[in-house]
């Protein structure tokens, strides 16, 4: 950690936070009129586009459809202006497939799949900009789409990133905390049961330590949901307000 | 099906939407939207949502041209336009897209390319401008030519010296202060205007449908001066020579407009200065 001090003496991060303080999270609902459901979500500088397709049929083959339940696909893009360094391709890479495969079994997990069986949910994450919890992120933005778009879920999927410093659990990870390479913790936390839909882990973390990051994590993911639940109330009571309820 | 309401109305120079034949729909243009980028403009027109992203990289000049840097142009058809784009459904359009850009940027007097040189023939600006399409709700061309004038206005490129010591080895200094930067001047720079042939009438800025009415369309790459740099006809009708004078002319005259129109805006946006609230997609 080349000189830059994560966390001051006064506890203070690079960008002026507390230990277990969020970044300002704004989001809307509906961006796009003609896709099924949209959400935009700024947390911090990292901003997130999601829209989500469906339950429309099975495109492709047709073999690819499950009986009993929908299919969820997902699909995560980088725009090539969205990291400091210029990007050569938005998707396709690997680290776009992996987040594609994650964001889709988040997803499994909490929307109720078995209410549209042999049809095809499409879920498309845009990163427009990155500035650390990409992840965290694009799951928010995505559970907001996935509501816009009328689809049932279980619960909320809330997400936020967290990591440890010096004795000092973080929550909400900037870009300058990820890359100077100390333990990482990814979470995606169902609310309402405390649930976890996804955990994952980078770098070493001595196992004592762990409780306490998770407990930060996953209080980060609830702070999380009561601002996306105040995002969703406000945007219906705004729909009610146009049809003239 | 479709396409019989739609003629019928073209007659009297009234189309579904209440618009003339050389009526634009509304267009919102907000620069600077992303920070990570050297300049930014979002465009919507319509249902057609447009990002573009430019990002000046130092590089070395091409060899023809070692006193000059260059323009390097990427579409993205992001899969959150239609779910055809996912994977590489979208590359043709973007490919295709891309080298429209390439082709009305290529003449002399659209960008000044020879600002962006900082040593001839060892480092000069490359400028990466990245189009993002959002939503597609027709009249792309016209819609993501707007998106990159609108972003190359917003462009800053820092100001750099080239320092050369007794050994006779270069070095590039960036200057200190983040807002010591230069513009590029967009005057000439080109707007696309697409007039698709329906019926015995051609229109400008056509919806979704209307381009599925369309026999053949007209692309022409306009600049503020009325100057054509471009010009080509797309789609899988045919149409006749006279046709194709007359839609230059509409093309040239509405080109004209709307190159004022766009101007007035970013000088406004511009003279809000920084204090001005972005408002991006929250609005």
């Amino acid at each position: 950690m080349a000189g830059l001090e994560l966390l001051s003496d006064q506890g203070y991060r690079v960008d002026g936070r507390r230990a277990a303080e969020l970044r300002k999270i704004q989001a809307r609902m509906g961006v796009f009129a003609q896709a099924d459901g949209s959400a935009y979500i700024e947390q911090g500088n990292t901003k997130a586009l999601a829209v989500v397709y469906g339950p429309h049929e099975i495109r492709g083959s047709r073999a690819r459809a499950l009986p009993d339940r929908a299919l969820v696909n997902c699909q995560y893009s980088s725009a090539t202006f969205s990291t400091g360094e210029r990007k050569r391709r938005p998707h396709g890479d690997r680290k776009s497939c992996e987040m594609g495969l994650q964001l889709r079994q988040t997803f499994e997990a909490a929307i109720l799949t078995q209410l549209h069986p042999r049809s095809q949910i499409d879920i498309y994450v845009q990163v427009l900009q990155a500035d650390g919890g990409t992840y965290a992120a694009c799951v928010n933005a995505a559970t907001l789409a996935v509501l816009d778009a009328g689809i049932p879920m279980k619960d909320f999927v809330c997400a936020c990133s967290a990591g440890f410093v010096d004795g000092t659990a973080l929550a909400d990870l900037s870009h300058v905390e990820e890359a100077a390479g100390g333990p990482q913790l990814a979470l995606a936390l169902l609310p309402a049961a405390g649930q976890i839909a996804l955990l994952e882990m980078d770098a070493r973390l001595h196992e004592d330590h762990l409780e306490r990051v998770l407990e930060a994590a996953a209080q980060a993911a609830r702070d999380v949901h009561t601002l996306l639940d105040h995002v969703v109330r406000q945007h219906v009571r705004e729909a009610s307000i146009l049809l003239g309820d | 099906s479709h396409s019989i309401p739609v003629r019928s109305s073209e007659t009297e120079d009234l189309r579904v939407d209440g618009r003339g034949c050389e009526d634009y729909r509304c267009v919102e243009v907000e620069t600077d939207v992303v920070s990570n980028t050297s300049g930014s403009a979002r465009v919507k027109l319509g249902h057609t949502d447009i990002l573009v992203g430019v990002k000046a990289e130092m590089g070395t000049p091409k060899l023809e041209k070692p006193n000059e840097g260059y323009l390097e142009f990427f579409v993205d058809c992001s899969a959150n336009a239609t779910p055809e784009f996912e994977g590489r459904g979208g590359d043709d359009l973007g490919t295709e897209i891309a080298n429209t850009l390439y082709r009305i940027f290529n003449n002399k007097s659209s960008i000044d390319l020879k600002s962006l040189c900082i040593s001839p023939r060892e480092h000069c600006w490359v400028l990466y401008v990245d189009v993002l399409l959002l939503e597609c709700g027709g009249n792309l061309f016209d819609a993501i030519s707007i998106a990159v004038k609108a972003a190359l206005f917003n462009t800053r490129i820092p100001r750099v010296r080239v320092l050369e010591d007794e050994e006779g080895s270069k070095d590039i200094e960036l200057s200190d202060d983040p807002y010591d930067c230069i513009r590029l001047s967009v005057e000439n720079v080109p707007c696309i205007v697409t007039l698709c042939k329906i019926g015995y009438r051609h229109v400008v800025d056509a919806t979704l449908q209307e381009e599925a009415c369309s026999l053949a369309s007209l692309l022409v790459s306009v600049t503020s001066k009325g100057v054509v740099t471009c010009m080509r006809k797309v789609g899988k009708g045919s149409l006749d020579p006279e046709s194709i004078f007359e839609m230059m002319e509409t093309g040239k005259r509405v080109g004209k407009v709307l190159h004022t129109s766009l101007q007035s805006v970013l000088h406004k946006e511009e003279s809000l200065g920084p204090k001005r609230q972005k408002v991006g997609f929250l609005g």
